[in-house]
This record gives C-alpha cells, sequence and structure tokens, in this order.
C-alpha cells in the first residue's frame, strides 16, 4: 500500500559513470534504528531510504497526523502531542522521549521544524544520539544571519552590502534603509522559508514591514531580531548543494536555479541553471566548498547565492540541513543525497571526490501547494481525489509526497501536497514531461496551485531561461487570472464536453427493469445537435457517433474524437484529431460541468438543440454584487483589525490581518468606502467565507 | 373548466400508473366563478392525496402560486422553484400589510429562496426553467413510475468493488472534528452521481436519490459539518417526509450515521423535538424496505435508536471501526456517573469510558450490529446486501392506518 507514493522507479537508474557515488557504502555499518523527527513528505522520503539500507525507522506523529502516510510507512511511530507544531514537532522533551522510549540511535530532522536547532543536536550530543546533520558549531553560525555574513566574509565568498547588527526598532530601520540606499529588505536573524522577512521600497514598507516581518517571527521562529541589507533588483536564486564528512572532506553537487517563488517561497526549482556558465559554476562551487570547510561541515547543506544579471553571486545564507528540493540535485548527479546523510553521520568517508561529479541531463521540480492559484492565499481539506501522474516507459517522473488519497490537508501544517519531479536527457525533455505530468494530476478537495505552474512552464521567458526572483510578481502582478483559451483549446474543451454530454444522455434511458419509452437523444435520429457555452461564447457542434468514436463538426470544422471514458471517471483521456489530451471532470450541476484544461478549471455548459432555442427566451439575471463585502478566503485566526465602523478605508489597503497556516496574511479593502459592519474581532478564530466586515455602497 | 381537465388527466394518470408532474404558474381562482373554482382546488387536491403512495407526484413551480393554489403543491411529494420567477404564498404581501403592517416583497415572502432555505416547504431550487426541467428529468430517472413498477435499475460501469482506501482516512482522529457527509456518500454511491432533496434546508440532515450497482436507493445522512450532525426539529421532519416517500416506492434506504442526540435548547423543545423528532422515528420504525445502516462515527443516546437503528427493524447494520455507539458522549457520561470526583479522576475515567463504551464492540456482541467493517468495503457490502434483500418481504398488522404524530 505505501509503495505508492514513493519515488516512480528511476531517479536511481544511474548511468555507469555516476554508480560509483551512488554506490557508496551498500553495506558499511551505519545504524539499526533511526527516528524521523518531522512529518509529510520528507518524513516519508526518508523512511524509503532508510528501507533501502535496512535500516529499521521511527515516525513522530502529533493529533492532526494519526493517521499519516508518515505513521504508516514506519516500522515504529509514536504520539508526540496535540496538532499545534509547537506542542509537538517543535517539542523537543516530547521527541527525547519518544528516541528514549524507542532506543533510536540517530535522528533524521528533516528540513524545517527542529532541522537548524542548535539545541536539540546538543540535547541529542549528550544523550549519545546521533544527529544525522551537521556539527552544532556549523548549525549555530550558519543559522544566525550575522554571524554566517561574518564567517562568509572570512572565507572569502562574496556578500550583499548591508548593516552588520541587529536593528533595534522602525525607525532605525528607516534610518538605515537611508544609508544602504532603497530597496532594502527586512529580515528576521532567526526566520528562513520566507517567513519574518519584507521587502521595502520606500519609508512606509519599511515601518509596516518592520511590525509584520517581526510578529511572523516571533510566531514562527520565536526570535524576533531583525537584520537589514541591500535589496537585489532582479536576482536570481541560485544555490549550490554541498556535502562534507567528518573527516574533512566536501564536495559541491552542482547548482540548484529556484527563481521561481511567490511570497518568497520557492514554487518551481531546476537543476543545473540555464544561467551557470561552466567558469561561473565552479568560482560558485568553490566558494561554498570554502565556506563549509571553515565550519568542518560534515553533512549535506546548500549554500544560497543571489545572482545579478552580470552573474554576480552573492552569499544569501547556508542552510544547514536537506532542501525541499534536493530531489532535482539527486536526479542530475545521481547521489541519494539522504543516504550519504546517513552515511557521513555514522562517520564514514565521502566515497567520491569533486571529479566524480558531473551532470546528468536536467531536472525540474514543481511544488504542488493546495492554495488558492491567483491570491495564493493556503486552502484546507480532504483529499476526495488524488491521482499521481503515472509515467510512459521513457519518462522519469519522481512524485515525493507525505499524502494520499483521503488525507486531510490540515491548518497546522505547511500546505504542500506533493513535490513533483520530472528528468531528462536536456531541459526540454524535463519540462515536455512536466507539463504532462501536471495534466494528469488528478486533486480534488483541496485549490491548488497547478494551474498557475502549469502557465509558468510554458511562459516564453521561463522558456528562455529569462527569469528572476520578481518572475510571479511581474507575469502575475494581479494574481493568476488564468490562460486565455486558444481555438485548440476551445476545440478540446467543446470535444471532452460533448463527448461526456453524450455518454450521459445514452446512460439515462439505459434502464434494465423499466417499460418506460425514451426518445433518443439523437435529434434527427442519426446526429446530436449540441450548443456549448464557454466563457460566453456559443459553438453549434453537430455529432455523429460510432461507438467510442465521435465525428464532430464545429461551425464547420470537422473533428474526430476518441475516447474510452466512461461515467464517474475524474480524468478523461481523449484524442482529438488524434492528438492525446488529458482533461479532468470535476463537477457537474445540471447542464454545466467544469472541466480542467491544463490545470485550468473551465464551466462549460451544454445544451441540446431544444434547450438552446428555448434558452433565448430565458431572462438574463442581473449579479448581485457582492463586492462591498470582505469574507475569510481560507480558515484562520484574526490578528488584527486596523479600522473600526464608519472608517473610510482605501481599496487595497490592507485592514485585516489573518493568521493562517503560520503566516500572516494581509486581507484588502475589496473597494473605496466607509466600513458599514465589523462582525469579527481580534483573536477570533473564523471558517473559510466567514463575514469578516461590509462597507457602505 | 381548467381543474376538470387536470383532474382528468390526474385519473388517467393513476389508472395506468405514471407519475404525474404539475408545472404551476397561475394567478390563482377566477374570482368570478366564485365557489366552483373553490371546488375546482378541492378536486385536484383529493386527487392529490387519493395518489398520494400511488404515483410520485411533483411540483415544479414556474410563476405566481399563490392562495388556495399553494395546497396542491404541498401536498405531492416534491415541490420544485424557480429562482426569481416564482413565488408561492398563502396570502400576498399585500394583505400581510393590511393585516400586520409587515412591508415584505414577493421574493422575500414566498421566493425560491426563503422556501428552499426558511420554510423548507420548496424541495429544490433551479436557475431557470430549462434547469429546472431538464433536472426534473434527472430525478424521475431515479424513480420508479408507480408503486407497483419496480425500482428503476440502470445499467452501469461503476465497478462494485471499487478502491475506496480514502474512506479509511475520512474519519478524522479527534472525534469533535467535522468531515463533510457528502464526501462518503459520493465515494460510495454509482458514478458520484447523487440528486440531492432540500440540500439547501436542515442541512444537518442529508437526503436524496442515488444509485447503486444502477439500483436507486434513499440516502439519509447525518452530517456532521452543521450543527455536528444534531438532529433538530427541521431535520427530523425532512428526513421522516423522505423515508416515507421511499417506502411508499418500494425504493431501499441507506442510512449513513453519526449523530451526536437530538439538538438541546429551548427553543428545540418549545417548538416540539419530542413530537416532530417522533416523526422520524415512526417513519424508519414502519418502513418495510430494505434498510442498510451504516454508522460512520457518533450514534448516542436516543437518536442512535432512531437512525435507522437494529431495533426499528433495519435489515443490516454496519459499523466502521471508528464508531461510538453508547447513551451519550464520554465527557457528559463521566460527569454524571461520577459526580464530586476532581479534574484528574474524571479524565482517567473518562478515557476508560471510551475505550470500553465509546466503541462499536457492546454493540456488536449484542447483535445489534452485524459486523464491524472496514470503510473500504462499504460498497461492495450495501450491493450485496440489497441484491439479498431484493426478495424481502414485511407485513404490518391489518389497520386502516397508523398515527404518525403529525
Amino acid at each position: 500500500m505505501f509503495s505508492r507514493s514513493f519515488v516512480r522507479g528511476n531517479f536511481l537508474r544511474v548511468p555507469p559513470r555516476f554508480r560509483k557515488a551512488y554506490c557508496n557504502g551498500g553495506n558499511l555499518k551505519t545504524f539499526d534504528k533511526i527516528l524521523i523527527a518531522n512529518r509529510g513528505e520528507i518524513a516519508c522520503r526518508v523512511i524509503r531510504t532508510c528501507k533501502e539500507m535496512g535500516i529499521s525507522c521511527v515516525s513522530v506523529f502529533s493529533d492532526a497526523d494519526a493517521q499519516a502516510l508518515h505513521v504508516r510507512m514506519a516500522d515504529e511511530a509514536v504520539h508526540i502531542g496535540p496538532s499545534v507544531a509547537t506542542q509537538s514537532y517543535l517539542n523537543v522533551d516530547a521527541i527525547l522521549d519518544a528516541i528514549s522510549l524507542t532506543g533510536a540511535q540517530a535522528v533524521h530532522p528533516g528540513y524545517g521544524f527542529l532541522s537548524e536547532n542548535k539545541e536539540f543536536a546538543k540535547e541529542l550530543a549528550k544523550r549519545g544520539v546521533v544527529f544525522i546533520g551537521p556539527n552544532a558549531h556549523a548549525i549555530h553560525v550558519m543559522g544566525d544571519k550575522l554571524e554566517s555574513k561574518r564567517t562568509a566574509t572570512e572565507a572569502g565568498v562574496n556578500i550583499v552590502p548591508g548593516y552588520d547588527g541587529i536593528v533595534q526598532d522602525s525607525t532605525e530601520a528607516v534610518k538605515l534603509a537611508k544609508e544602504i540606499g532603497y530597496p532594502v529588505m527586512l529580515k528576521a536573524s532567526a526566520g528562513g522559508g520566507g517567513k519574518g522577512m519584507r521587502i521595502a521600497w520606500d519609508e512606509k514598507d519599511v515601518i509596516d514591514g518592520f511590525h509584520l516581518a517581526t510578529e511572523e517571527a516571533k510566531t514562527a521562529v520565536n526570535d524576533d531580531r531583525m537584520l537589514i541589507e541591500k535589496f537585489i533588483e532582479k536576482p536570481r536564486h541560485i544555490e549550490v548543494q554541498v556535502l562534507g564528512d567528518e573527516h574533512g572532506n566536501v564536495v559541491y553537487l552542482n547548482e540548484r536555479e529556484c527563481s521561481i517563488q511567490r511570497r518568497n517561497q520557492k514554487v518551481i526549482e531546476e537543476a543545473p541553471s540555464t544561467f551557470i556558465d561552466p567558469v561561473t559554476r565552479q568560482s560558485m562551487g568553490q566558494q561554498a566548498v570554502a565556506l563549509a570547510k571553515s565550519v568542518q561541515y560534515n553533512s549535506a547543506g546548500t549554500v544560497e547565492f543571489l545572482v545579478d544579471p552580470q552573474k554576480n553571486f552573492y552569499f544569501l545564507e547556508m542552510n544547514t540541513r536537506l532542501q525541499v528540493e534536493h530531489p532535482i540535485t539527486e536526479c542530475i548527479t545521481g547521489v541519494d543525497l539522504v543516504k550519504e546523510m546517513i552515511l557521513s553521520a555514522a562517520g564514514h568517508k565521502l566515497s567520491f571526490t569533486q571529479d566524480d561529479i558531473g551532470i546528468n541531463g536536467w531536472a525540474v521540480e514543481a511544488r504542488i501547494y493546495a492554495e488558492d492559484p491567483v491570491r495564493f492565499l493556503p486552502s484546507v481539506g480532504y483529499l476526495s481525489k488524488y491521482i499521481e501522474p503515472s509515467q510512459a516507459a521513457n519518462e522519469m517522473i519522481r512524485v515525493d509526497t507525505g499524502i494520499e488519497e483521503g488525507s486531510t490537508i490540515s491548518m497546522f501544517y505547511d500546505p504542500m501536497i506533493s513535490k513533483l519531479v520530472t528528468h531528462g536527457k536536456d531541459r526540454s525533455t524535463a519540462l515536455t514531461t512536466l507539463a504532462k505530468a501536471l495534466d494528469n494530476y488528478c486533486i480534488k478537495g483541496v485549490t491548488h496551485n497547478i494551474p498557475v505552474v502549469r502557465d509558468i512552464i510554458s511562459h516564453p521567458d521561463f522558456i528562455s531561461g529569462d527569469i528572476s526572483t520578481n518572475f510571479i510578481q511581474e507575469v502575475y502582478p494581479n494574481g493568476f487570472q488564468g490562460r486565455k483559451l486558444d481555438e485548440r483549446g476551445t476545440e478540446i474543451l467543446i470535444a471532452a464536453a460533448s463527448f461526456i454530454h453524450i455518454k450521459r444522455t445514452n446512460a439515462a434511458p439505459a434502464f434494465c427493469n423499466q417499460n418506460r419509452q425514451m426518445k433518443s437523444a439523437k435529434d434527427d435520429g442519426s446526429k446530436h445537435i449540441l450548443f456549448l457555452l464557454i466563457g460566453g461564447d456559443s459553438y453549434k457542434v453537430e455529432i455523429e457517433e460510432n461507438h467510442d468514436t465521435f465525428f464532430a463538426n464545429i461551425n464547420g470544422k470537422q473533428i474526430k474524437i476518441l475516447s474510452e471514458w466512461q461515467l464517474g471517471n475524474a480524468i478523461v483521456n481523449l484524442s482529438v484529431d488524434d492528438v492525446k489530451e488529458t482533461i479532468h471532470f470535476e463537477d457537474r450541476k445540471g447542464q454545466t460541468m467544469d472541466l480542467r484544461l491544463y490545470g485550468d478549471k473551465y464551466s462549460v455548459q451544454v445544451l441540446n438543440s431544444k434547450q438552446a432555442s428555448m434558452n433565448e427566451h430565458v431572462p438574463q439575471k442581473s449579479k448581485d454584487s457582492l463586492a462591498h463585502i470582505l469574507k475569510a478566503p481560507m480558515p484562520g485566526i484574526v490578528k488584527s483589525i486596523v479600522c473600526k465602523e464608519g472608517d473610510e478605508v482605501e481599496k487595497g489597503v490592507a485592514i485585516v490581518t489573518l493568521e493562517a497556516m503560520k503566516m500572516q496574511n494581509p486581507l484588502f479593502a475589496p473597494l473605496t468606502g466607509k466600513v458599514k459592519t465589523i462582525y469579527v474581532k481580534e483573536g477570533d478564530s473564523i471558517a473559510e467565507d466567514d463575514l469578516i466586515l461590509e462597507l457602505q455602497v | 373548466m381548467h381543474a376538470r381537465k387536470i383532474c382528468k388527466i390526474m385519473d388517467k394518470a393513476v389508472s395506468v400508473g405514471a407519475p404525474i408532474i404539475g408545472l404551476n404558474d397561475s394567478g390563482g381562482a377566477r374570482i368570478q366563478e366564485g365557489v366552483d373554482s373553490l371546488a375546482g382546488y378541492a378536486d385536484i387536491f383529493l386527487r392529490n392525496v387519493m395518489s398520494s403512495g400511488v404515483v410520485p407526484q411533483i411540483s415544479l413551480i414556474m410563476g405566481p402560486c399563490a392562495g388556495g393554489a399553494v395546497y396542491s403543491p404541498a401536498i405531492t411529494d416534491f415541490t420544485f422553484m424557480v429562482k426569481d420567477t416564482s413565488y408561492m404564498f398563502v396570502t400576498g404581501p399585500k394583505v400581510v400589510e393590511e393585516v400586520t403592517n409587515e412591508v415584505v416583497s414577493d421574493q422575500e415572502l414566498g421566493g425560491a429562496l426563503t422556501h428552499t432555505k426558511k420554510s423548507g416547504v420548496a424541495h429544490g431550487a433551479f436557475e431557470n426553467d430549462i434547469d429546472a426541467l431538464s433536472q426534473l428529468r434527472e430525478l424521475i430517472d431515479y424513480l420508479p413510475l408507480s408503486n407497483k413498477d419496480p425500482v428503476p435499475v440502470r445499467q452501469t460501469s461503476d465497478k462494485i468493488d471499487r478502491d475506496l482506501t480514502a474512506l479509511n482516512y475520512i474519519i478524522p482522529p479527534s472525534s469533535d472534528t467535522p468531515y463533510d457527509m457528502s464526501d462518503i456518500i459520493k465515494a460510495v454511491v454509482d458514478e458520484e452521481e447523487f440528486f440531492q432533496i432540500m440540500p439547501d434546508y436542515a442541512r444537518n440532515i442529508i437526503v436524496g436519490f442515488a444509485r447503486l450497482n444502477g439500483q436507486t436507493v434513499g440516502v439519509v445522512a447525518n452530517q456532521p459539518n452543521q450543527k455536528a450532525g444534531c438532529l433538530d426539529i427541521n431535520a427530523s421532519v425532512k428526513g421522516a417526509r423522505f423515508v416515507r416517500f421511499c417506502d411508499a416506492f418500494c425504493i431501499p434506504l441507506i442510512t449513513f450515521v453519526d449523530v451526536p442526540g437530538f439538538l438541546p435548547g429551548t427553543d428545540q423543545e418549545y417548538g416540539g423535538i419530542i413530537r416532530h423528532g417522533a416523526k422520524l422515528l415512526y417513519a424508519y420504525a414502519e418502513a418495510t424496505v430494505p434498510k442498510l445502516t451504516v454508522i460512520t462515527r457518533k450514534a448516542y443516546g436516543g437518536a442512535y435508536d432512531v437512525m435507522s437503528s437494529k431495533h426499528l427493524r433495519g435489515d443490516i447494520n454496519y459499523a466502521w471501526p471508528t464508531a461510538e455507539i453508547a447513551v451519550m458522549g464520554a465527557k457528559g457520561a463521566v460527569a454524571i456517573l461520577y459526580r464530586g470526583k476532581t479534574q484528574e479522576e474524571l479524565l482517567k475515567l473518562q478515557a476508560e469510558y471510551e475505550s470500553t463504551l465509546c466503541t462499536p464492540l457492546q454493540a456488536a456482541a449484542r447483535g445489534f450490529i452485524d459486523d464491524i467493517i472496514m470503510p473500504s468495503t462499504t460498497r461492495r457490502r450495501l450491493i450485496t446486501d440489497l441484491e439479498l434483500l431484493s426478495t424481502k418481504t414485511q407485513h404490518t398488522f391489518n389497520k386502516k392506518h397508523g398515527n404518525i404524530p403529525l
């Protein structure tokens, strides 16, 4: 049952040249039992390698995760507390108890939670339990943005101009910002993953951003010390994977480009980068290795750089843990990073040198999040349908996930559903496979970001590699609004909708035990004449049916449709004019069905000729305007309300902060006007679609 | 004359066993015709009553339907309305204003939203005339033509033993956490197709038609998402009427149970939850169609008895492993049983109660449930059971009719 969501086979299909690296220490003695102090996909990912190495695994879980996949995959599982992370996955005492209870010899922390917590590493050391990660000194130095900067400078690594110290308050922040020159970036000293980070373009931004970021840092990592530095425009985010052992060896495993980010969180990553030439690669790699060596780095780690359009690179930070996006490095190098971490934690030497590391093809990773693709707000719920893309013989698809059909995305943790990784001989192969995999990925129950990911990877600038960390902001300034339907897309939608409609009408009178007479759905006995409405456009379609092959005439154009789809299936595989396409059948209400094409959702209304002729006489309804009402876009806790009843607010100004998914989410005034009623107060816990406030119209 | 014409077709329909569908769009009685028009109304009402339970009767309100005319739809099995263009009330806004000084519009007083959300007079609302007529066709496809005709069975490609692993994890770990019961219904039935009756009224109970291996079934289910799935006055009445419809037309009943009890409160008690709750109890007890029950989580107190329990002649009653069948929840029970104990002791006793009494085991030991099943096998079992029960006969005492607590 569990193997289903494991890697789909082949990222370990390693060419001979790399086999040595991968085969490192197949029989080396490591540990008998490892505890994984994490949850979700990364816990499952670590368990998979442990099983390959013959190590038994212990999972820990909170209340909300009692039935989670990582619990069922492990050999043993220990309950460590309530759903809130601070009381479970961040609860050091509970995890230490779990270790002594199960007798685990080592702990893999995954990413996030306790992965970069030096106290935790120290506690483990006290108990003689091995921490699968770098030494506590390295965690300490790199975990602090100030100290890491000093260390980097000393190691000869390029750094970003900024202020070398803690910013006390927003007044000082404004003063420093003036000295450095706008734009500046405010970030939490102990933060990471975009939490507690704000960019400011003027004084007002600095003041607002300072408060928001401090608040966020306090909730996320309980440390609100803030830093300020120059913000580099149009930068690329490129990072170098390093791997070290206890014997002073460190190698770099090439770069990963993670420039496609939203709200400072990565969405699409690829390895290698289109922007990096061999000389830059080597120079970045050498600096990364020098930095790692300066802290006796002895595990897997990542040195993040910002690269400006002139290929100048600046040290950003070093992550002393396994990164979310590590699979793409594994794909192109053939190295199992989790295995290497375990081996070096057990004191083994790296079995390969820098010369053994090459680049095999191209790998792309898309992070599939449960979130609204328009505003990138998290979505929670029960996954009533979850079908992962399957791979053809010549494709390489890897899905790293901690969920399966029936799982629930809860509001307590990161809303990531999975990491969809594809690997190919070159970039275009990997991207083609990714596009196909996204089209075949079926997720129902939560809103997800497949539409926007699908759109990004077909964007000309992305395809040509002309990207920066501003990509999403620049391409979708008002959020992702869905892609424009072209002629071919329309044809596919018409083909699928007609096919589904006809299958349904044919099934309706297929009674086995009734003597009622049903009229044929065909208009003149041989043909179906249908009228389809897609987004305000109307299409007349005549269809001749021949078993599973349909011949359609759309406004004079002949199209052949072939499909074996049957009622109740969520995925509609059909060929339109002999080209294979995949459509998702989401839902149906009356004559209107919701279909997904390339990730985007479309409503298609299908009427027969009689209904269509009557439709002309149906009065058009005026839509009730709800624009003056602000509703909760997701469940969460009202953190602050900065207006009161009677206040005048301006459209687009943040008036309410909603805390959800550990993030402070600003909610903006929907239009300019006077606040009529506020339905909630600070501290209220509210559900999705609950009324927050109403403006005077 | 019009009334006579309507009566003629109704008589004919009953004699051949064909459903009656009324499309209502009328200004009301012709005042000039005096008592003749009133007689015409009553003739129709009488036929509605006499045909009740003989052929399915459906009303679709497409325009005005006011005064005496409302009582024909009121008697039929299902009343649907078209949004914005239809309304129904006994007395219109003008009279209301004269008598009570309330100012109210046609739509507010008797529009589709009023009757599908507030009053429960209508069983569903549709966008426009076309939508209404085509969705009625969908409904008709679920129903037998008359009480003598078999329940429709349709060809289906949906497999009997379809993989439903997802259901094994749908019940949240904490028994106070809600989930959406309609996810379970959609997963179990054929092709995810479920025709809900009264989707917007008393949402704490879900009723509607679906198919299992092609055969129509009536589904009744508590909705833990709404009022924790408690039975209240409106939910009981909604459920009872649906159960009686299914029983009248031999449509098997599938009941999914997750009910913490009857909704407490003065509103409910003053409103007569005792006699309204009794309606659902009466309807289930009286029904002789195949009755299959699946307890997904809570089945507490009197509400356990009511929801198609074994004691009310449930044919096959299943419990999922997550079922909690008891007189009441652990917290309440411990507070009553062990008054005066310290908080610490109470917590311990509560845990003990949870592990001994809040399980399906006691009920299973006594034969009150037939099996504890993995949720993923629910569909397969229900279908096999329906097959087994297809020849079920059950007789009741000879009587004119029972006296349901109306």
